[in-house]
C-alpha cells in the first residue's frame, strides 16, 4: 500500500513537472532568464549571425571535406597516433587550406566580436537602455546575461559544429571514435568556446568604452587582427634580432628558446592553438623545448587524456584568466556607466 | 488622498564643482499631475533620473512611494513608471512585443502579460498596430507606445521625460488627454517634465518652475501669477460697436465715454485707437465700464481682461534669475 502511494506520488510529482514545463503561461519566470531569453532569440535572428555561421559552416565543411579526402595518406604505420584515426579529421591538413581547428581558432575571434560589440553601446544610443534600467531588474542583470546568452549562442553552435563533423566522419570512414577520442572532441569544443568567450568578452567592454558600435567593432578587429596576423609577425622578427650564434652554449640556446615561446604565448590565439595541438594530437608531449636526457627512454607512445591536460594546464588557466579579466573589466566599466536617455 | 507620494529634502547632485540640482525640496501629493517646468539644462532630467534611482545624489533625501531610490532602486522601479525623453524601442520587434517584454520583466505572467498588453495598446489606440514593428512607428505613435510600457507595470506613480517633444499639435493634444484621463482613472501620480509652456498649464494641477538646479516658485498657474505680478496693474481691452450711428454722433459718443472714463478714479494708462479703448486699474474694474457704455447708447463688441500666462510668468522668473 505504501509502496503504491509513494509511486503514485512521483507519478504525481511527475506530472506536475511536466506540467510546468509545457505551461500554460500562468507563472512567472526570473528577469534575469527573460533577458537571456530575449537576447539569444535577437542574436539568432540578426542577419549578421546567419553570415558567420555560414561562414563558419562553409569553412568547416570545406577543411573537414579536405581532412577525409587525404586522410589515407596522412596515416602511416608506424605513426602513434594511428589509434586516434578520428582525431586526424581535425588536424589533417593537405597543404591547399588549413585544418579545422586552425580555422576555427581564426573565424572563431570573429564570431565573439560580431556578438559583442554592439551589446550595450546600441542599446544606449537606441535609447533601450534606460527605458530597460527603469525595469525592476538589478543592473548587473543585464550585462551578465548579454554575456550568458552569447556563450550559450556560442556553445550551442560550436557543439553542433563539432556533432556534425564527427558525425560526417562516422559515415565515411566508417570507424566509431573511442570513447577517450570523442571526450577530446568535446574537450575541442569546450576549449574553443572559452576561447571565443574571450573575443565576446573583449568585444562586450569595447562596447561599453565607445559609443559608436563602428569604433567598437573597428576596435575589435583590430586587436584581433594584432594578435593573429600581426604578433606573430612582430615576436619572430625579435627572435630573429635575438637569435644567439649557432656556437652558443646549450643552455643559452634554452634560455633564447624559453623566452622567445613565452613572449609568443602572451596572446590568447598562441594559448589557444597550443591547447588545441595538445589536445588533437596525443603524442605532443611537451609544448616547450625538450633536451634528449628527458626523451631518452621515452616510449613513443601517446599520452592519456588526463596527460594532455596537464600539458596544457598552464594555457587552459591563462585563456580563462584572460576571459575574466576582460569580463570584471566590462563589468565594472558598465556598473558605474551613467545612463540617461540617449 | 493628501498624502505626499514624492518628497525630496535638499536633494543635490554636483558633476565637479558645478550643481547641476542644488537643494531641492519637493513634494508631491498623491494623485496630482505636477509639472516641471524649465529651461534646458535647468536639471529636470537629473532629477528624475535621481527620484528613479538611476543616478546617486550628491547629498540630501528622496522618499518615492514611502521608498528610499538610493537604497532600494529596485523596489521604486517597481512601483513608479519612467517615460524617457525619447525613449527607444526595440525596433525589429513589434509594438506587443516590445510592451509585452516590459510586462514580463515586471513579473507578469505569459498570459497576464499578453492580457495587459492588449488592453494598453486599446487604451493609447495602437491595436492595429500592434502587430507592426516598432521601427515603423511614427513619434506619435512611439510615444503612445511609451505610456502604455510604463503603464504595464501598474504604478503608482509615473515619471514623464519631456513626454510631448516633437509631436503635432493634434498629437499632442491628444496625448494629455490620455495622460489625464488614464491618471484619474487610475488614480495615478504623475510628474512631468517640459519646457513647453502652454502644454503644462493646460494639464498640470500644480507645477514647479526650475531654473539652474533651483526650485524658484511653485503652485497653480493662478498661484504663480498672483505671487509675480501682485503689484501689476490689470489691463483691460474694450472694443465698442458702431450699430448705426452716423459719424458725428458716434464721434461725439466715443469722445464723451473717453471723457468719462478718463475720470473715473482707479483708472489709468487710457489710451484710444479708433473704436478701441485700452486702460489699466489695480482692481476689476470692467463691469463700471461696460455699464457706462451701454449709458451712452453705445454697443460693446467685446471686453478682454488680460491674465497674465505662463509665458509672461515664465519670462519674468527667468528674467529675474538671469538678472540676479
Amino acid at each position: 500500500m505504501t509502496a503504491k502511494n509513494s509511486i503514485s506520488n512521483i507519478t504525481a510529482a511527475v506530472w506536475k513537472t511536466a506540467g510546468r514545463a509545457f505551461s500554460t503561461g500562468r507563472e512567472t519566470t526570473h528577469p534575469f532568464w527573460l533577458i537571456v531569453e530575449k537576447e539569444i532569440s535577437d542574436h539568432v535572428r540578426s542577419l549578421r549571425f546567419v553570415i558567420m555561421v555560414a561562414l563558419i559552416g562553409v569553412t568547416s565543411a570545406a577543411t573537414v571535406y579536405l581532412a577525409l579526402s587525404g586522410l589515407k595518406d596522412a596515416i602511416k604505420p608506424s605513426d602513434p597516433e594511428g589509434s586516434f584515426l578520428f582525431l586526424k579529421l581535425f588536424t589533417v591538413s593537405d597543404g591547399a587550406l588549413p585544418s579545422f581547428h586552425v580555422f576555427i581558432g581564426f573565424l572563431g575571434p570573429l564570431l565573439g566580436i560580431s556578438l559583442g560589440f554592439d551589446s550595450i553601446n546600441s542599446e544606449l544610443s537606441k535609447g533601450t537602455m534606460s527605458r530597460m534600467l527603469a525595469q525592476p531588474i538589478h543592473r548587473d542583470y543585464v550585462i551578465n546575461a548579454k554575456f550568458v546568452a552569447a556563450v550559450i549562442v556560442i556553445a550551442g553552435l560550436f557543439l553542433c559544429l563539432g556533432l556534425l563533423v564527427t558525425g560526417w566522419g562516422i559515415l565515411k570512414i566508417g570507424i566509431l571514435p573511442t570513447f577517450s577520442e570523442f571526450v577530446r572532441i568535446l574537450g575541442l569544443i569546450a576549449l574553443t568556446v572559452l576561447y571565443v568567450s574571450f573575443w565576446l568578452n573583449l568585444s562586450i567592454y569595447f562596447s561599453i568604452r565607445f559609443k559608436q558600435p563602428s569604433t567598437s567593432a573597428l576596435a575589435c578587429i583590430a586587436a584581433w587582427l594584432f594578435v593573429t596576423v600581426f604578433y606573430g609577425m612582430l615576436v619572430s622578427l625579435v627572435a630573429r634580432s635575438m637569435a644567439p650564434s649557432e656556437f652558443a652554449m646549450p643552455n643559452q640556446i634554452i634560455a633564447y628558446q624559453k623566452f622567445i615561446q613565452g613572449i609568443s604565448r602572451l596572446v590568447p590565439s598562441q594559448l589557444f592553438s597550443d591547447a588545441c595541438t595538445t589536445l588533437l594530437m596525443p603524442s605532443v608531449r611537451s609544448l616547450g623545448p625538450l633536451t634528449m636526457e628527458q626523451v631518452h627512454g621515452a616510449i613513443p607512445s601517446p599520452l592519456g587524456l588526463g596527460q594532455s591536460l596537464l600539458v596544457v594546464w598552464p594555457q587552459l588557466t591563462g585563456l580563462t584568466a584572460a576571459t575574466v579579466v576582460c569580463f570584471a573589466l566590462s563589468y565594472r566599466s558598465f556598473m558605474r556607466k551613467e545612463i540617461r536617455s540617449r | 488622498m493628501d498624502q505626499d507620494i514624492i518628497i525630496t529634502a535638499g536633494l543635490t547632485k554636483s558633476y565637479g564643482k558645478k550643481n547641476i540640482v542644488n537643494n531641492l525640496n519637493l513634494s508631491i501629493r498623491k494623485g496630482e499631475i505636477y509639472g516641471l517646468l524649465g529651461p534646458n539644462g535647468a536639471g529636470k532630467s537629473t532629477t528624475i533620473l535621481m527620484l528613479m534611482g538611476l543616478s546617486e545624489p550628491t547629498s540630501g533625501t528622496i522618499r518615492v512611494a514611502g521608498v528610499d531610490p538610493v537604497r532600494q532602486p529596485v523596489e521604486v522601479k517597481k512601483k513608479v513608471g519612467y517615460l524617457p525623453e525619447d525613449v527607444g524601442f526595440y525596433d525589429d520587434r513589434t509594438g506587443f512585443e516590445n510592451i509585452f517584454y516590459t510586462g514580463r520583466l515586471n513579473g507578469l505572467s505569459v498570459s497576464g502579460a499578453t492580457e495587459k498588453a492588449k488592453w494598453l495598446l486599446d487604451r493609447v489606440g495602437l491595436t492595429e498596430a500592434a502587430h507592426q514593428k516598432a521601427g515603423t512607428y511614427s513619434r506619435g505613435m512611439r510615444q503612445r507606445l511609451g505610456l502604455a510600457d510604463v503603464l504595464m507595470k501598474s504604478p503608482e506613480v509615473i515619471i514623464l521625460d519631456e513626454p510631448t517633444l516633437g509631436l503635432d499639435p493634434e498629437g499632442l493634444r491628444r496625448f494629455l488627454a490620455l495622460i489625464v484621463e488614464l491618471s484619474r482613472e487610475e488614480g495615478l501620480t504623475v510628474l512631468l517634465s517640459s519646457h513647453h509652456l502652454q502644454q503644462v498649464q493646460q494639464v498640470c494641477d500644480r507645477m514647479g518652475l526650475f531654473v539652474s538646479g533651483r526650485l524658484i516658485a511653485e503652485g497653480s498657474v493662478r498661484d504663480l501669477a498672483r505671487t509675480l505680478f501682485a503689484q501689476e496693474l490689470i489691463s483691460y481691452e474694450a472694443g465698442l460697436h458702431r450699430g448705426a450711428h452716423s459719424d458725428t454722433r458716434w464721434e461725439n459718443i466715443c469722445s464723451g465715454l473717453e471723457e468719462a472714463i478718463r475720470n473715473m478714479e482707479g483708472i489709468s494708462n487710457f489710451s484710444r485707437d479708433g473704436d478701441r479703448f485700452f486702460w489699466a486699474s489695480a482692481g476689476d474694474s470692467g463691469h463700471e465700464i461696460v455699464r457706462k457704455v451701454i449709458a451712452a447708447d453705445a454697443g460693446l463688441a467685446y471686453l478682454n481682461k488680460k491674465e497674465f500666462g505662463l509665458d509672461e510668468i515664465y519670462h519674468r522668473y527667468f528674467s529675474s534669475v538671469a538678472e540676479s
